[in-house]
């Protein structure tokens, strides 16, 4: 009989040696004469485990991990083929806390299937959501998808609903979805681990919202970062065209979908939806005023949808189950799961999906298990490098965007990075200028001439040269960039800055509870 | 964009001699080529060494020691980013995110990301580079 083994094809588990663990493990089957099959699954996001290796046993897949390629043959010898005692054996995967303590919608699938698979994909669930859609009209998927209160995941957190509405109802002869695969925001990996554990997710999800507006054609534009999500996404593209739920006629229905993965080239600012349209275009990403709204006149002047990697992925699910299903989870005006990713000083780093309500408290702590360095977290930053800082005070903090509306915070694309006391935040101000400033894309004075102004007064700052008037200048820069900028990038790279001022003065030869 | 990809993907950059051709199939001006490739960090004009080796500078790197490492690797390799190695091995570049956030600090070389990587790991890749 043939065992199968999985050993993870994501980015990161690569980044520890899986396709070395692959090899190793096929290398040492063909030595012993044993029968196994190695299926290269998405990762279970429990990142200080990878490289994670499972066996399908007649119990459930038993894990083991972390695996270092060295540690194959013991394996063998322990014959974890039959679930055998190891000191890398973590028991059956479906019994680990970390996992079980979670809400999985978006991420169902991935680190379960194998991510290229159509039929591996159809075994769980993959398809029920396009199927539904496709017995519905266009504006009973729009609404479904109102209904479930989705919000758009990649940082704006506008209604996904109300943006498909607008598409629908703009008259054109043609419109299109695009996928913002940028991933720009530090700390953040979920539409990678998407893309490379559960791409079909993201495919029935465009083609849905393809459906949904009465739009033929999808783009995903994919950060020039991610080669390996590029193969992967290219594989399931092309497996799913093979059995008919892309191309002329999807599924029989005389409907038509067609999608193609479009490579970004390393500019942070592309991720913001205009520039990227630009950039599909194929000119400099320069930021586009608004209006016209994309949803009216997007790309190539037609209406379109643009949406994140993590929004579009959650539609499946909700076409499944149901808009009401979704809407159950979460709290208060942020509805359903949101994928965080723990980064940073963090010991158990990797991907929660919760509904919406988790404290950064319980995430650092009962997921994160603290800091990796063993030392005390003393500030995050939620919501990629536009984000605010928190200190520990305001840990308690629910994940919620009201909730961090309030405390000048954000939530963004859901990443969470820790730093522990050794963090010096007059540094990171500096730096959060210094990112602003390299990826400016120029169009207005208070972003392109202000973050590298500001740069420059941190380091006086830091050097304690004039330091009450340098300290009055960082904030009046702030305040130009907040209210003169045309996109988030000048606009709100003062939150990391003015939170890390006002959370932890100290740093910057002020006292502690002084405000400069 | 497809066009810039796929000349950089051959030859390691895209040489400013070819700006009049792209220009000529795209039926754009010279200057306008120019302007997309300068536009975008990921596109060189100049021939890179024999590998590229990109160190996160991101935040989740940093509070994961990223600054040491780099200040390492500049001084093993004796040039700064945006340099290449007097051997012609290695073409230092920074990144900013490589998405693998939960194994910082990172760095990737040529198209392969490593994680968790120390000073050990970094010289072995180094090494490993300048053989190859
Ligand atoms: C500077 C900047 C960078 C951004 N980067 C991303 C990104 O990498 N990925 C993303 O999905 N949205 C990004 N956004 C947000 C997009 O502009 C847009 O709101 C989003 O793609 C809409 O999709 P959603 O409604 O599904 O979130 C960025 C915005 C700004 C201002
Ligand atoms: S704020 Fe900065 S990045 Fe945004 S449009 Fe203005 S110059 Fe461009
Ligand atoms: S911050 Fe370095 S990989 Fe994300």
């Amino acid at each position: 009989m043939t065992t199968i083994v999985y050993v993870p094809r994501d980015s990161s588990a690569l980044s520890l040696g899986a396709h070395q663990v692959a090899k190793n493990v096929q290398a040492e089957a063909a030595k012993r004469g044993l029968d196994v099959k190695v299926v290269r699954n998405g990762s279970r996001g429990m990142f200080w485990l990878e490289t994670m290796v499972e066996v399908v046993t007649p119990k459930g897949r038993v894990a083991y991990g972390p695996v270092m390629p060295k540690d194959v043959s013991s394996l063998f010898d322990a014959d974890f083929i039959n679930a055998g005692a190891h000191p890398l054996n973590l028991g059956l995967t479906d019994e680990i806390e970390w996992l079980k303590k979670q809400e999985r919608l978006t991420f169902a699938r991935v680190g379960i299937t194998d991510p290229v698979s159509v039929e591996d994909y159809l075994a769980h669930d993959g398809y029920q959501g396009l199927k539904n859609a496709l017995k519905l009209s266009a504006a009973d998927i729009v609404k479904e998808v109102t209904d479930s209160g989705l919000r758009g995941r990649g940082g704006a957190a506008f209604p996904t609903g109300i943006k498909w509405n607008t598409v629908l109802n703009a008259p054109a002869d043609q419109k299109y979805i695009v996928c913002n695969a940028d991933e720009g925001d530090s700390g953040t990996y979920s539409d990678r681990m998407i893309m490379e554990g559960d791409p079909l997710v993201l495919v029935e999800g465009m083609t849905i919202a393809g459906l949904a507006v009465g739009a033929n054609q999808g783009y995903i534009y994919l950060r020039s970062e991610y080669p390996d999500a590029l193969v992967t996404l290219n594989e399931a593209i092309a497996n799913a065209y093979k059995a008919g739920y892309l191309g002329a006629n999807i599924c029989g229905s005389g409907k038509q979908f067609d999608l193609e993965v479009r490579r970004a080239a390393g500019a942070y600012v592309c991720g913001e939806e205009t520039s990227l349209l630009e950039s599909l275009e194929g000119k400099r990403g320069i930021v586009r005023f608004k209006p016209p709204l994309p949803a009216i006149e997007g790309l190539f002047g037609k209406p379109t949808v643009v949406n994140n990697v993590i929004s579009l992925a959650t539609v499946p699910i909700v076409l499944d189950k149901g808009g009401k299903y979704y809407q159950d989870f979460g709290m208060g005006r942020s509805r359903g799961t949101l994928p965080i990713q723990l980064a940073g000083n963090v010991k158990q780093c990797g991907l929660v999906e919760k509904a919406f309500g988790v404290t950064l408290r319980e995430l650092l702590y009962d997921f994160g298990g603290g800091s990796a360095s063993g030392k005390p977290i003393r500030a995050v930053q939620v919501g990629g490098p536009l984000g605010s800082y928190l200190p520990e005070s305001q840990f308690d903090t629910p994940l919620d965007y009201e909730k961090f509306t309030e405390i000048w915070a954000v939530l963004g694309h859901g990443g969470i990075v820790a730093f522990d006391e050794s963090v010096d935040m007059a540094k990171m101000a500096r730096y959060a200028f210094e990112f602003c400033a390299i990826e400016s894309c120029g169009k207005c004075t208070p972003c392109r001439i202000g973050s590298t102004r500001g740069v420059e007064v941190m380091d006086k700052i830091i050097e304690g040269k004039d330091h009450a008037k340098n300290m009055e200048l960082v904030r009046d820069l702030s305040d130009t960039m907040l209210n003169g900028s045309l996109c988030a990038l000048g606009g709100m790279t003062p939150y990391p800055v003015l939170s890390a001022i006002n959370h932890f003065p100290e740093d910057f030869g002020l006292k502690k509870g002084q405000v400069a | 964009m497809p066009l810039l990809h796929a000349i950089q993907d051959d030859l390691g950059y895209v040489p400013e001699g070819s700006y009049p051709s792209i220009a000529k199939a795209l039926n754009l001006s010279v200057a306008e080529v120019h302007g997309v490739v300068t536009f975008y960090h990921h596109f060189r004009t100049h021939a890179p060494g024999r590998h590229i080796l990109q160190i996160c500078r991101a935040e989740s790197c940093q509070a994961m020691g990223s600054e040491a490492l780099e200040a390492h690797v500049k001084k093993t390799l004796g040039v700064d980013y945006h340099e290449t190695t007097k051997d012609g091995a290695i073409t230092l570049e920074a990144v900013y995110c490589l998405g693998n956030c939960a194994c910082s600090p990172s760095i990737m070389i040529d198209e392969q990301v490593c994680g968790r990587v120390d000073t050990v790991r970094i010289n072995e890749i180094i090494a490993e580079a300048k053989g190859a």
